[in-house]
């Protein structure tokens, strides 16, 4: 009862830290049930993946035929953007919002880099050949499943650089940094989602 | 809220541990290695980076603890399913096992 009254207060404001139950904020623990539903979204495509390779004949040598070099390049762009989120958070702390709006920036300027280099690699790899229902190299569900969870991924950044772009505006358009810090952390826990991921495909899709 | 403090940890050392993982891990499959260790190897090091991740750019580890068994229940659901595929795997592994090595065995010599 105590933590509706809360929620439904005279100021209409939720007020994170009056519930004994969750002292994060309410918006924190959205995320993170979000974020754990999303994982299992991931986690059946990769576990799906790795019964289709298992039980096939002739799937390809995925760092054969995908190369590595620009992906471990877009890994490495992925790993940046999280530091540069961290550091908006931090800065946002300290009360500079011109640093913590810039570094936001950067984080969206790298997400777009990463589905551009994205679109780059999926044209490459189109015009050599490799598409959703065949390919060259053999087992036809490989450009299945390289599509569909690679493609499942990169809507995620997509997503995400829109979301950052929208939280960006909210941070310069509250006077107070403190005011948009909650907002800015739930969206670092989406982004760095995203990072953690591409980390796990990286290594299933690419690597193994 | 506004009144809290908050805390960072060093993120410039965690995005070089970052950095560092994915260099070994892109070292790890040109080593002469077993593709089994290889494979071993690789899930070791993006566990390891996922946790570095989770924890510290995530703050799981300075968070109460409700949030972080809400981030290991698809771990858990994950480890399930492992087990819930591994009969099917091995019930189409073993009616391919023929046309795998029909197909391998011209490939190699």
């Amino acid at each position: 009862m105590s933590q509706a009254a809360a929620v439904h207060g005279a100021h209409g404001v939720v007020e994170p830290a009056e519930s004994p139950l969750t002292p994060e904020s309410w918006g924190k623990l959205g995320m993170w049930i979000f974020l754990a539903g999303d994982a299992v979204g991931f986690g059946t495509l990769l576990a799906g993946y790795g019964v289709m390779r298992a039980t096939s004949a002739d799937w390809p040598s995925p760092y054969e035929v995908l190369g590595i070099n620009l992906t471990a390049l877009m890994t490495f762009l992925l790993i940046c953007s999280s530091v540069t989120m961290v550091k908006a958070l931090e800065w946002l702390g300290k009360g500079d919002k011109t640093r913590a709006k810039n570094y936001l920036f950067y984080t969206a300027l790298g997400g777009t880099i990463f589905v551009s280099l994205q679109a780059y690699e999926w044209s490459h790899l189109i015009h050599r050949g490799l598409h959703i229902n065949g390919n060259p190299w053999g087992a036809s569900l490989f450009g299945t499943s390289f599509f569909l969870v690679t493609g499942f991924h990169g809507l995620h950044v997509t997503a995400g650089v829109l979301y950052l772009l929208a939280i960006l505006r909210v941070v310069a358009k509250r006077p107070s940094p403190a005011a948009s810090y909650n907002a800015v952390e739930i969206a670092g826990l989406y982004w760095h989602f995203v990072d953690l991921v591409w980390i796990m495909v990286f290594t299933f899709m690419y690597l193994l | 809220m506004a009144t809290a403090e908050h805390k960072h940890p060093n993120y410039m050392a965690i995005f070089w541990y970052l950095a560092i993982l994915t260099v070994v891990e892109i070292a790890v499959i040109y080593m002469p290695l077993g593709k089994f260790t290889i494979g071993v190897l690789l899930c070791a090091l993006a566990l390891g980076k996922a946790t570095l991740v989770a924890m510290y750019f995530m703050h799981l580890k300075f968070e109460a603890r409700t949030l972080g068994m809400v981030a290991i229940t698809p771990l858990l659901i994950a480890t399930l399913l492992i087990f819930v595929l591994l009969p099917d795997g091995f019930a189409v592994a073993k009616r391919t096992v023929g046309v795998k090595a029909a197909t391998t065995e011209p490939a190699k010599h």
